[in-house]
């Protein structure tokens, strides 16, 4: 099949579905690849590259669009500002579209999808479970968003991020508070942190806890006696009550007036983005603060924030960007166009270039929007895979106490010694005098043994055996004391005996010669 | 030569042994040891025949430069990864040279023993011909095993233990009628009834154990192989023979405690068996430990640019690497790491492979300094600091299912956890499970990556990015 990845026609959007990296490896999977001319411009990917790769070259996007099996996008398709087409309308039965398609903002355009009866996979509603992570492009680009987050304030931000003495004075570190800690949460916390920032983080996820403080970051707990916790479904958190919300509003006031910067994350999916920085807590940051928010887009977590635009109010600047990961162009298209051949590759198992939205398939079913032509958005609820793995540890733990024996009774270890000894005692009185002697040897012997076998170095273990091995054919004297016998059995045993431990004792010593001396310093 | 000359030699040729053992217990002295040993030997072979061999001298030399000639060859041209399977049919020859020197013994009636003397006698050379016997098929049958001539999965008959206690009370009753028969002058029908039981008991006591066993399986063996030297020297009254039978024995015997440890494991439930058969009964064991769609494959390339990019990275090699005959192209990349600075270290699961040590010779021959050769309790602790992992073809020992699956077949089996590191690559051909039959949830976590194929193609390709 072929896949077209037109250019991104979006203002300002400089990502492309599609690198010359990752070109390569979707050809493998048996896919032919055409790309629209300057597609990759604005991410540094020269149509020379391309070709390079073997991807064909489309001056026309009209052409791509009709020409095409398969076509990868990154931003929803949109009319185009100088040739005036939708592309929605350009395709048609058999074709596949897999794009950001945002199912819940754009139900007309699902209709159009379907009256056309092309088949659509959103990566936005790839499920966020864990076999799925690979190709969780929400995920990658909210890595990215959060890196670029930290840069852009720090652009904006008068000051070092990291403390210093100078001989010119003593500079303080900048105080970052993330809010928030999601995947872009995560990568804004590490960014500051490795520039050096003191940062702090809050979620009303209390399990992210473990995940902040192993970034190094402080995570803020909010002082509130109820349990509550916050998780949603599929990673995301849920809308709390009003008595949480005060504490945590509180709680963000007194940060407020201490931090440098802010960066706030929170979005709960299909709503608007909470208020959680008022008017009155950016007044009562100190001038020069920066905020970066995340959620312009869905409203903004401070109402002053302007979505795409940089405003300082109150000597604070709020960023407002709506398309960070567009920033980051080679990387994020990198990544994206890395998620997309993940997707392909569970579309395509055959790896023979056809695909096949197999709706069994727990992830495709949850991507696939529109499925020739019918609408099957949304998909059901996803099953939960994360809860059983406590239990699993209690019950460990359980299994691990029960198996603790109890304390055996202290003179107990004397019971085997006086068995030994009154078998011992039983033997002493009928055995002759000569059988004591040798077992006399024997018991010493098997001492010794142990004394000095115990300190034999692991990794000499293979060397031991074969001489061991060697030296157990000793037996070989039992032949040889009987060989010169009279019967004629006995001659042919003993020689047969001789024969094969000189098999053992010849190959013995010499492989665990050869052994030893291939081991070196 | 007088007996006392013999004496004092076979006093000496047993210090000699003991001085071989504990030389091997470290590199250094290893190869000194190994040379005593063979003096040891040589000299009780020497005083022994000019002291106490009167007749037959020619059946004696030929058997023993026709053996010696055998042995040497074997030696010379057996693979390293061959060993198992080497120490495995060495050890069979011990036993049937035990069976030999036993019925030639019994056969014997020049020595006209009485009373308790005579009984005592006779059950030496019954145990000393049951132990060889066992030690015999036993062996074999392990070799085979490990050669993959017979399947290395565990054989369980219906009511194998009610079998095996069977063959013992019928071996303890033959004891009884063998000692009366004896005392008449008869007796060798009962000895080869004997020794067939035994035969049979020694094959079933290997097929009845897992794969994943053999190491213990192959030390135990070492072990019976110096009890049934021991038991010969009681009946042959010769103190050397149960020196260095009861040296050799107990340090079997040591050896296979340290690998019970090692799986965290009771050597009885070893030797019952039931260990390479998937689990049927527990839950933990069955099913994948994860979805098909969480691994993540990568490619050689991708490898190459992950361990050049790493500081510390740790090898973790397992019986895969042995078929594969990987370790030589393994050390060039190791080679290659070291010169770009990479802190490359090999680290050793005391149960890795099929015989312990494994591991250890198969690096040595590939010439990996032994100094960068780590035990499982040496570096465990030290994966956090590593960025990438890599699983040669180990599945088991690197199972954190035995942490984590309370009811898991290797459920508190020590292992080594890279699962703990940056990051982990496994090796492998595909996504069949270890010898012990159970699914591997590392090969499901989120820093684990799987590089599917043959463990020398998948080397051989990583090698060759790296050198690009």
């Amino acid at each position: 099949m072929r896949i077209g990845v037109p250019k991104e026609i979006e203002e300002g959007e400089k990502r492309v579905a599609l690198t010359p990296d990752v070109a390569a490896q979707i050809q493998k999977l048996g896919f032919t690849l055409a790309i629209e001319s300057k597609a990759g411009e604005a991410a540094n990917f020269d149509d020379e590259l391309y070709k390079q790769a073997g991807v064909e070259i489309i001056e026309d996007p009209k052409e791509l669009w009709t020409s095409s099996d398969i076509i990868m996008k990154v931003r929803p398709p949109k009319e185009h500002p100088e040739l005036g087409f939708y592309g929605v309308e350009l395709l048609g039965k058999g074709q596949t579209l897999i794009s950001f398609l945002y199912p819940a903002q754009n139900s007309e355009m699902l209709d159009e999808l379907s009256n056309h009866g092309v088949t659509a996979l959103a990566m936005d509603s790839v499920p966020r479970i864990s076999r799925a992570q690979k190709m969780d492009a929400l995920s990658s680009m909210a890595n990215i968003a959060g890196y670029r987050a930290v840069v852009e304030a720090s652009q904006h931000f008068g000051r070092f991020f990291t403390g210093q003495i100078t001989a010119a004075g003593k500079i303080p570190p900048a105080k970052v508070l993330v809010i928030g800690a999601g995947v872009a949460g995560l990568a804004a916390i590490g960014a500051a942190k490795s520039m050096g920032a003191i940062v702090r983080a809050f979620d009303t996820r209390p399990e992210v806890k473990e995940q902040v403080e192993s970034m190094d970051a402080e995570f803020l707990m909010l002082d509130f006696e109820d349990d509550e916790d916050g998780s949603g479904t599929g990673g995301y958190a849920k809308t709390m009550s009003p008595e949480f919300i005060k504490a945590e509003m509180d709680l963000f006031a007194a940060q407020a007036a201490e931090v440098d910067i802010i960066i706030t994350t929170a979005l709960i999916p299909g709503k608007p983005a909470p208020e959680l920085i008022t008017e009155r807590m950016v007044a009562n940051m100190k001038p020069g603060s920066v905020i970066v928010d995340l959620a312009a887009e869905a409203g903004g977590n401070c109402k002053l924030t302007v979505a795409n635009d940089v405003v300082v109010k109150h000597g604070v600047t709020l960023i407002g960007y709506t398309n960070l990961p567009s920033r980051l162009a080679a990387q994020s298209s990198q990544l994206y166009a890395t998620n997309l051949r993940h997707l392909l590759t569970d579309l395509c198992p055959e790896k023979n270039g056809e695909i096949d939205v197999n709706m069994e398939d727990e992830v495709i079913r949850g991507a696939t929007v529109v499925k020739e032509g019918e609408i099957t958005w949304p998909p059901p609820a996803p099953r939960i895979s994360l809860a059983p793995k406590e239990d699993v540890g209690i019950k460990a733990k359980q299994a691990l106490e029960e198996k603790e024996e109890k304390p055996a009774h202290p003179l107990a270890f004397l019971a085997p010694l006086a068995i030994c000894g009154l078998a011992l005692f039983g033997l002493g009185s009928v055995a002759p005098p000569a059988f004591i002697g040798h077992l006399t040897v024997f018991v010493l012997s098997c001492f010794i043994g142990y004394m000095v076998i115990w300190g034999v170095s692991h990794s000499l273990h293979t060397p031991l055996m074969s001489v061991t091995n060697a030296i157990s054919s000793i037996i070989v004297i039992g032949a040889l004391i009987q060989i010169s016998s009279d019967s004629a059995v006995v001659v042919v045993l003993a020689t047969l005996a001789v024969f094969i431990t000189s098999i053992n004792i010849v190959g013995g010593f010499a492989v665990t010669q050869r052994m030893l001396r291939m081991f070196r310093k | 030569m007088s007996s006392g000359i013999i004496t004092v030699s076979y006093i000496a040729a047993s210090a000699l042994f003991i001085m071989a053992l504990s030389g091997l217990s470290h590199q250094e002295t290893a190869r000194r040891g190994n040379l005593y040993g063979m003096l040891g030997m040589g000299l009780a072979v020497v005083v022994t025949v000019f002291g106490l061999v009167t007749n037959n001298l020619t059946f004696l030399i030929i058997g023993i430069v026709a053996g010696g000639y055998i042995g040497w060859v074997l030696a010379k041209k057996v693979e390293m990864t061959q060993m198992p399977e080497l120490v495995a049919i060495l050890h069979s020859l011990v036993g049937l040279a035990a069976v030999f020197v036993g019925y030639a013994n019994a056969l014997d009636h020049s020595t006209a023993l009485t009373g308790v003397e005579k009984t005592i006698h006779d059950v030496e050379t019954y145990i000393g011909i049951l132990i060889g016997a066992m030690t015999f098929s036993g062996s074999v049958a392990a070799y085979l095993k490990l050669s993959a001539k017979i399947s290395g999965k565990a054989l369980q008959l219906p009511g194998r233990h009610l079998f095996n206690l069977g063959l013992g009370v019928v071996s303890l009753y033959l004891v009884f009628v063998f000692i009366e028969q004896s005392a008449a002058g008869g007796g060798t029908g009962v000895l080869l009834l004997m020794t067939l039981l035994a035969l049979v008991f020694g094959v079933h006591m290997v097929v009845a154990i897992g794969g994943a066993d053999m190491p213990v399986v192959v030390s135990m063996l070492n072990s019976y192989s110096g009890w049934a030297a021991a038991a010969m020297g009681f009946m042959l009254g010769n103190d050397l023979l149960i020196v260095v039978g009861a040296l050799v024995g107990s340090s079997g015997a040591i050896l296979s405690y340290i690998m019970c440890k090692a799986m965290n494991r009771k050597f009885l439930n070893v030797i019952m068996g039931g260990f390479g058969t998937p689990a049927t009964s527990s839950g933990g064991g069955e099913g994948p430990a994860g979805n098909e769609g969480d691994i993540k494959p990568i490619e050689a390339e991708e490898v190459a640019d992950m361990l050049a990019n790493a500081k510390e990275v740790m090898i973790l090699p397992g019986y895969g690497m042995a078929v594969a005959q990987a370790q030589h192209i393994v050390y060039e990349i190791t080679k290659k790491l070291r010169d770009k600075g990479v802190n490359v270290r090999f680290g050793i699961h005391p149960v890795a492979g099929r015989m312990p040590g494994h591991m250890n010779v198969l690096l040595a021959e590939a010439k990996v300094p032994y100094d960068i050769v780590y035990e499982m309790d040496e570096i465990n602790e030290d994966f956090p600091d590593v960025d990438v992992s890599v699983v040669i073809g180990a599945n088991d020992i690197v199972n954190p299912a035995a942490q984590e699956v309370p009811d898991s077949p290797i459920a508190g089996m020590p292992v080594l956890e890279p699962w703990n590191g940056k990051s982990t690559i496994v090796l492998k051909r595909g996504m069949s499970t270890g010898y012990a039959g159970v699914d591997n949830p590392l090969f499901y976590k989120d820093n684990t990556r799987m590089l599917f194929g043959d463990a020398k193609d998948s080397v051989d390709s990583v090698l060759k990015h790296l050198s690009a």
